[in-house]
């Protein structure tokens, strides 16, 4: 039975498929070990001889002042989300009551829930997107290793196989609370970079 | 609210116009041949005594030995269901009739099924992953599967 007339137009198109297939495969042959965290300089501070200079406090005072996150919510965690922007919790409390729709005006993703592989290269597009400097927090046991869906066939085991992560939420989901601890830790790693090290996070990883 | 048809009360009525077409009926449920699937929905949809006008869904079971096939029938007039079966033998190429033609709701489901469970559906326009995409190895609602 041949596809035609108005109905061909519900069906993606065969060479797009492929193309998401080859895409999909490539990353997932890519991302098999975890990304190193970008947080090893945090200890390295005094060996390093790192001085903080005023330049830096006062820029990195302005970074973790106004966080504006970008929405990427693909599962259940974005309840938590909403309920932390919501007017009883107020993330606005912190500067970051504004979650961009675009991620090219955003610089902190909250990744909110169970990542497939077929949505793996779409975070990575939005990820690759966001302007530096850039932090994530992965949120809820999906983000951190895949939660209860690790052994599974379409879930990455883990948000720290596609992008670099700088804060891990615990909780399934974590409450709102739990959610604001880990913007308050984000804060204070935000508060111990130096320029170059926040301006280039992958590349001290 | 939707009253159940009695899977053996439907069965004799299928049986008259197709003697052959009914392997097993009890409860609300009627278990068809494969092969006679297609005439006897057909026949179910079109027959003003039923009128199963709606397919509410369908569904695919693993028993090793056979995947069966559970088609889930609503009548919006008459504000009756049905459970249909089928089954398809073997594990390397099972095939059952594509019913899109009836029911267009079909269409999305049916390419699941052949994802999850690798059963070919014969009939069926566009027979491409869905929910996998394309160079997945292997049909994951399989019980063999891993």
């Amino acid at each position: 039975m041949e596809v035609s007339g108005s109905r061909k137009y519900i069906y993606s198109d065969t060479e797009l498929d492929r193309a998401e297939g080859e895409e999909i495969e490539a990353l997932k042959a890519h991302s098999q070990q975890p990304i190193p965290d970008p947080d090893r300089w945090l200890d390295e501070e005094v060996s390093r001889n790192i001085l903080l200079t005023s330049v830096d406090a006062i820029l990195n005072w302005a970074r973790r002042s106004s966080l504006w996150p970008v929405t990427f919510a693909p599962a259940c965690c974005a309840f938590e989300v909403i309920a932390t922007a919501a007017s009883r919790f107020d993330i606005s409390r912190f500067g970051m009551e504004i979650f961009r729709a675009s991620p090219r005006q955003a610089d902190l993703m909250i990744t909110a829930g169970t990542l497939t592989w077929k949505m793996a290269p779409q975070l990575k597009r939005i990820y690759d997107q966001m302007p530096e400097p850039k932090w994530v927090i992965a949120m809820g046991a999906c983000a951190i290793s895949g939660g209860i869906f690790r052994s599974s066939y379409s879930v990455v085991p883990g948000y720290n196989r596609i992008i670099p992560v700088d804060v891990y939420v615990p909780g399934c989901p974590p409450r709102p609370e739990g959610l604001l601890h880990g913007i308050r830790m984000l804060h204070y790693k935000i508060s111990q970079g130096h320029t170059d090290i926040a301006l280039y996070p992958l590349k001290t990883g | 609210m939707t009253i159940p048809l009695s899977g053996w009360e439907v069965a004799k009525q299928i049986a008259k116009r197709f003697p052959d077409a009914v392997s097993e009926a009890y409860g609300y449920f009627v278990l068809v041949k494969s092969e006679s699937l297609f005439e006897v929905a057909q026949y179910l949809k079109s027959s003003p005594e039923f009128d199963f006008d709606y397919l509410t869904n369908i569904t695919a079971v693993d028993y090793y030995d056979y995947f069966e096939a559970i088609y889930q029938l609503t009548s919006l007039k008459h504000n009756h269901s049905l459970v249909l079966k089928t089954r398809c033998y073997g594990r390397d190429n099972p095939t059952l009739p594509s019913i899109v033609r009836l029911w267009r709701g079909a269409d999305f489901q049916e390419r699941e099924i052949h994802d999850l469970m690798g059963t070919t559906f014969k009939g069926h326009p566009n027979l491409k992953p869905i929910v996998l995409w394309q160079g997945f190895k292997g049909h994951p609602l399989r019980k063999d599967y891993l």
